[in-house]
């Protein structure tokens, strides 16, 4: 049975359509049948970051509104078997979007033998961002080691237990998942920023993941290449990571502690932290 | 700006400003949420309690009650500004303006 996920965040820019890319890339890596859906109508951005930007027809919003065939608007990732990408409208606004259609879009993916159909949110809590939610089985909050960040997914958790399809027919509620992103031990270290308990004693949800401020994020978004496939790169190894404990691995954290340094190096740094 | 500073007191941790004011934000925002009617209700209650004691009806004095929230520091006040109309001044000995903290 397919499940549907929302990546979602209320805030943005915190690396929502990376996420879903890098997440999406994991399960199909893993063998499971995979759909992103683009969310972002007016500002369509995962067919940049997935590299299928030349490739792209038809929408979702061709689709919801019978323009078009969903075969006719899925895209299939030319590096992997079992990945699709549903991309948004880059030319309507977010009232092209209405439940009916939605709901007709995720059945019909459904009966297309998806195990997982991600739905890549845009920002803020309006009709985008709650037709994003709205069929969510589980969510996948992404946060920012951050204030703005962190407050914002606060909100999104209220409108995921009281604005869902499964809040609303008081079925079981969305299972939530944490995961924090664009994290850096040695600032945490530094009192600079937000530690990941902090983080998980006000949202108080189960963490999912931890993903590092990396070079390789700009990187993969530069080239197109979801994260995921640079498995030398930190975080691609967390994004896998992550994808385990979604389905259900036991994986220790990584790459949430600073590396151990010997005196000489901390005096070294130490001062090179003083002179920035 | 050297090595020197290791040994001198650490500047305001601000991670730690950051947990607790978020703090206080979320638990805010979450009791809010779960009530949001709750100023309303209250307000449209306490208006029909002056209006049965003091025999007005309710749309006189609809626009004189005013109930808000108020977050001072650690502690919230709740506001409650009350005026009664001329018609009232009759079955009061004086003018009742009510202020609970």
């Amino acid at each position: 049975m397919a499940e549907v996920i929302v990546v979602t965040s209320g805030k943005g820019g915190v690396g929502k359509t990376t996420s879903s890319a890098a997440l999406g890339t994991g399960l199909a890596l893993k063998g499971y049948r995979t759909v992103v859906v683009d969310f972002d109508v007016g500002l369509r951005n995962l067919d940049l970051i997935m590299g299928c930007e030349r490739r792209v027809v038809y929408d979702l919003v061709n689709v919801v509104k019978k323009e078009a065939n969903l075969n006719q608007a899925l895209i299939k990732d030319k590096r992997l078997e079992e990945l699709y990408i549903l991309p948004a409208s880059q030319t309507r606004d977010k009232d092209a979007l209405d439940i009916d259609g939605v709901a007709r879009v995720i059945e019909e993916l459904k009966a297309a033998n998806f195990d997982y159909i991600i739905c890549d949110s845009p920002a803020g809590i309006e009709k985008g961002a709650l037709m994003a939610l709205y069929f969510a089985d589980r969510a996948i909050v992404v946060t920012n080691p951050e204030v703005s960040s962190v407050r914002d997914s606060d909100r999104i958790l209220g409108i995921l237990a009281s604005k869902s399809k499964r809040a609303e027919e008081k079925l079981e509620p969305i299972r939530e998942h944490l995961l924090v992103t664009r994290y850096s031990p040695t600032r945490v270290e530094r009192g600079d920023m937000l530690a990941l308990s902090d983080i998980e004693e006000l949202l108080a949800i189960p963490l999912l993941g931890v993903i590092p401020e990396s070079l390789a994020v700009l990187r993969a978004s530069n080239s197109g290449i979801p994260v995921t496939f640079d498995q030398e790169s930190d975080a691609g190894q967390a994004y896998l990571d992550a994808v385990d404990r979604f389905l259900g691995h036991k994986v220790p954290l990584r790459f949430v502690n600073t590396k151990k340094r010997t005196l000489l190096q901390r005096l070294f740094k130490a001062k090179e932290g003083a002179a920035a | 700006m050297s090595w020197i500073d290791l040994f001198r007191n650490k500047k305001r941790n601000t991670a730690v400003t950051a947990k607790e004011r978020l703090q206080i934000v979320i638990s805010h925002e979450r009791t809010r949420q779960s009530q949001p009617d709750l100023i309303t209700a209250m307000q449209a209650e306490i208006l029909s309690i002056i209006a049965k004691y003091l025999g007005i009806p309710t749309d006189k004095i609809q626009e004189q009650v005013k109930v808000d929230v108020e977050r001072r520091g650690e502690h919230s006040v709740l506001e409650l500004n009350i005026t009664l109309p001329e018609s009232a001044h009759k079955a009061l000995p004086k003018e009742t303006a009510a202020e609970e903290a």
